[in-house]
């Protein structure tokens, strides 16, 4: 089995992480649903555990493999958590644009 | 520096890699852009996917299935059913202001060249040659022997982690009685 990193390369990995990284980015700070807003953080979190699987490849190493399934783990509970905050919101404000969510502003 | 890639002696893998890097990215770029909540999730999906494909492309099967398992099934489906309840219509998001927009897209420009620029100049600490040692690394049977010796601790923690955000989860979403 030959290793595929031959036939790609660890860089072009790395430009298309960044780029969903920027892609991530961009949404938080261009949308204002919140809903959006969590969907942009999960493609960062995708980005980074694309990049851990093709690095833990490149070093031939397992234990990159074992942290993006603790960030998975750990993704599924911030959006249970966050999604739930977002529902409680919604009923209290009837709505869920980021923009108005200011009642802690001075 | 950038290789650009020879089209014309590509083979297949690069040719698959080519077409799902292009397809996660445009269905990423569209995840955010479009107007329906409805189709952000659709799009996020297609997202999702293309990104287990890159899994089962470098051959981690078991990311590529808990990928798929994890996010297609789980936490989309959570969105998905969020969006239904809220019933959002397009129709009252209000743009952000123009400014603000506009920042974010140079910032998006500024991001990409940066980190771009980061890594083309950074040098690999192996060159090149990626020699397969021979043993195996990334099977289930190799992943669930580490996962349950050396990280049998975070192990138990993240059920534990799991376990706190579906209470957590219950408590927020309950509605809360009136009090009188």
């Amino acid at each position: 089995m030959d290793n595929i990193l031959n036939q790609i390369g660890i860089e072009n990995y790395i430009f298309l992480s960044v780029i969903l990284f920027c892609i991530g980015v961009f949404g938080v700070l261009y949308r204002r649903n919140a809903i959006v807003v969590f969907m942009s953080i999960e493609i960062m979190l995708n980005a980074i555990n694309l990049l851990f699987a093709a690095f833990s490849t490149y070093h031939q190493d397992a234990q990159g493999q074992i942290f993006v399934f603790f960030s998975m783990a750990v993704a599924a509970a911030e959006v249970a958590v966050g999604l739930a905050i977002l529902v409680s919101i919604f009923r209290n404000m009837h709505t869920i644009d980021v923009s108005n969510l200011k009642n802690l502003k001075g | 520096m950038i290789q650009i890639p020879d089209l014309a002696n590509a083979n297949s893998i690069q040719i698959l890699f080519s077409v799902l890097s292009i397809f996660t990215l445009a269905t990423a770029f569209l995840a955010i852009y479009s107007k329906k909540p409805m189709h952000n999730a659709i799009y996020l999906v297609l997202c999702f996917t293309s990104i287990s494909g890159h899994y089962l492309l470098l051959n981690a099967q078991f990311l590529a299935f808990a990928n798929l398992i994890v996010y297609v099934g789980a936490i989309m489906i959570l969105m998905l059913f969020t969006i239904m309840l809220m019933n959002l219509n397009n129709e009252d998001e209000v743009h952000k202001p123009r400014v603000t927009r506009l920042g974010a897209i140079v910032l998006f420009c500024l991001m990409c060249v940066v980190l771009i620029a980061i890594f083309v100049n950074s040098k690999p600490i192996a060159d090149g040659s990626y020699e397969l040692t021979g043993d195996d690394y990334q099977s289930i049977n190799v992943l669930g022997k580490l996962l349950l010796n050396e990280y049998m601790v975070p192990f138990e923690f993240a059920s534990v982690l799991l376990l706190v955000a579906m209470i957590g989860a219950v408590l927020l979403s309950k509605k809360e009685k009136l009090e009188k």
